[in-house]
């Protein structure tokens, strides 16, 4: 194996104290040395073109959420006749304020507990060398191979006989524990790290919660957001659980509200497709937001791996 | 001098088994709250499953036992094998699809410098967009007459299949609109593309590789981790496909339409019978029946992808 702490030094870096460490780094990397433009023209357009792909989708669905009923099929990008009342229809329906207040709720609880919990079990199967280690975290990847099923029935009559069904608890409190995926993923993360970044941090004196703390964490901060991000949108989207857990129609999530509005106003009932749009545009425009933030925060992270903290 | 230095060595022992006994607990510590969780949501409703499997129950009266009659009953269920051969042949088309056209796309990224970080966004976006939305969306799209993608088909001569209701497309239509999501992988693969050093393509062009020669000796290897986590997890979430199904083809008033059957996946039969029904014992049975087939798959791609994975830094 190459001694060499390939994860860090391969990313030029401008500036940050783990990169003045490197000195194998050479000097100026700072900048990319990039391919001419005329070298990157093919890639650009074929980029440009998914781009298209891509993006049509949802701008049809908002075009669509603006057109009368009659519209909505006729596929032009600017709606024709503009109908703001669809809006309206779908606010007088629903409880969507309710139903964007539970799922904001709910994906924040869900989100911190299984980021903090993830990343400390994470952790301790990435950096020690214990006994049973490598059964425990064969059952860890055992369990990310458990179908949700297989537990759904039972766990479902845990939540029942402490009173919580009905209730948004069960969406989230599970995440307490860590998730095997993001458990995953987080090692995934750790066991790139160099080790000699821990070994000279307990040289000097470092505890074990310091190395996670202090080392692990900071360097773990593009993953963490994806691990935090990843589990607001899964949480965001999941429709299973709130269909299995809620009865009651104001403690909907969005995904669970949204479906209830496809099935009154869909297929089976009076296609107003333009009204379903409009809530799927509503549904939608939180998790686009959120993105906004996000994603610069990934770029960033990306981007500064193992140079910042 | 040897008695020296074998006391000298029984001593380095001493304290590296000490070290080890405190690393142990400390491990301990970190992985303990996994631990709990384990036994209480995992191991714990496992063995009830089971139990539950060899019952009849309906979450009301109290269960008794029925012997193997669910697992018999399993067999003789038309629902079952036609969900199960559903739910195969969509993984079968999906999972492909999906890791092709994502390191595509991250392959093509990552030779724009500066510019992937706004493509990547816009890939992305879809991801963003939760199942039901999704599902919504491209059921007007794939709509048989008047859906945008056979409007478009039909301006180059193609007419389009009836994407939501021909039993044949229903299948490949899904794994469309399961496709549009596909950006997630994408940012995985780009950010694995990104950790290769880059002085390893250097030196293989210097000796004279090809393109498709540092693809398959330089690039494969060294995203196979990022490969092999997103194989397995496509492949057991999409042999669990449930929200956009649903959302498409099951719920509220339209309790059967005609394309129905061909959407049935597995993990939606399982819910209908699990608490449409309340065949709590016959769904557990059908959980198992599950959780076998995605182990026996995933122990095969496992099997199959261990020669080719390659991590830095591992210590074992």
């Amino acid at each position: 194996m190459a001694a060499s702490p390939a994860g860090l030094t391969a990313t030029p870096a401008a500036e940050g104290p783990a990169t003045r460490k490197a000195r194998t780094a050479p000097p100026g990397a700072g900048r990319r040395d990039r391919p001419p433009v005329w070298k990157r023209a093919p890639y650009l357009v074929v980029l440009g073109l998914a781009s298209v792909l891509f993006t049509y989708p949802f701008l049809w669905l908002i075009s669509a959420s603006f057109k009368p009923r009659t519209d909505v099929f006729d596929n032009a990008l600017i709606p024709h006749h503009w109908r703001f009342a669809n809006f309206a229809d779908v606010w007088h329906y629903g409880n969507m304020v309710n139903w964007l207040i539970n799922s904001a709720v709910v994906g924040v609880a869900a989100a911190t507990t299984v980021t903090i919990s993830s990343a400390v079990v994470a952790f301790g199967f990435a950096y020690f060398r214990f006994p049973g280690r490598n059964i425990l975290f064969g059952l860890v990847l055992a369990t990310m191979m458990l179908p949700q099923a297989v537990t759904m029935i039972p766990v479902y009559l845990i939540w029942n006989k402490v009173g919580l069904t009905g209730t948004q608890v069960p969406l989230w409190a599970q995440n307490i524990f860590g998730s095997a995926f993001y458990i995953f993923l987080l090692r995934q993360f750790f066991l790139s790290l160099p080790r000699e970044l821990f070994e000279a941090a307990r040289v000097d004196g470092c505890s074990f919660f310091g190395l996670f703390w202090r080392i692990a964490l900071p360097l773990a901060r593009p993953a963490l957001a994806i691990v935090f991000i990843f589990e607001i949108q899964a949480s965001w989207n999941d429709l299973l659980k709130p269909l299995i857990y809620l009865q009651n129609t104001s403690l909907f999530t969005m995904p669970r509200g949204l479906k209830s509005i496809i099935d009154t106003f869909g297929n089976g009932g009076e296609h107003h497709w333009e009204i379903i749009s409009a809530a799927s545009l509503i549904a939608t425009i939180p998790m686009i937001v959120i993105f906004a933030f996000a994603q610069r925060h990934i770029i960033e992270g990306i981007a500064t791996t193992g140079r910042k903290g | 001098m040897a008695a020296v230095t074998t006391a000298a060595t029984r001593v380095r022992q001493k304290k590296r088994k000490g070290t080890r006994s405190r690393e142990a607990r400390a491990a301990y510590g970190f992985i303990g709250i996994w631990i709990v969780g384990f036994l209480v949501f995992t191991l714990g409703p496992m063995i009830a499953s089971l139990v539950l499997s060899f019952t009849d129950y309906n979450a009301i009266s109290s269960p008794h036992n029925v012997g193997w009659a669910n697992y018999r009953q399993m067999f003789s269920d038309p629902k079952v094998g036609k969900a199960l051969a559903n739910t195969l042949v969509y993984a079968v088309i999906y999972v492909p699809a999906a890791m092709v056209v994502a390191l595509a796309l991250a392959m093509v990224l990552n030779r724009v410098g500066r510019a992937s970080g706004f493509f990547r966004t816009v890939f992305y976006l879809p991801v963003m967009t939760p199942p039901v939305a999704a599902g919504a969306l491209f059921l007007l799209l794939l709509n048989g007459n008047q859906g945008l993608l056979n409007r478009t088909l039909h301006l180059v001569g193609i007419n389009g299949p009836n994407w939501t209701t021909d039993t044949a497309w229903v299948k490949p239509g899904l794994a469309l609109t399961m496709l549009w999501g596909v950006g997630g992988m994408v940012v995985i693969y780009l950010a694995a593309l990104r950790q290769v050093p880059k002085d390893l393509y250097e030196a293989a062009s210097l000796d004279g590789a090809g393109a498709w020669m540092r693809f398959r000796k330089i690039t494969l290897p060294m995203i196979s981790g990022a490969l092999f986590f997103t194989l397995i997890v496509q492949t057991i979430s999409a042999l669990q496909m449930f929200d956009q199904a649903y959302t498409m083809f099951f719920g509220g008033q339209q309790n059967s339409t005609y394309s129905n059957d061909a959407a049935l996946f597995y993990v939606i039969y399982l819910f209908q019978q699990g608490f449409g029904f309340l065949h709590m014992g016959y769904a557990s049975a059908l959980a198992w029946l599950l959780f076998i087939v995605i182990m026996i798959i995933t122990a095969i791609q496992v099997r199959v992808s261990r020669r080719f994975v390659y991590y830095e830094g591992e210590r074992d």
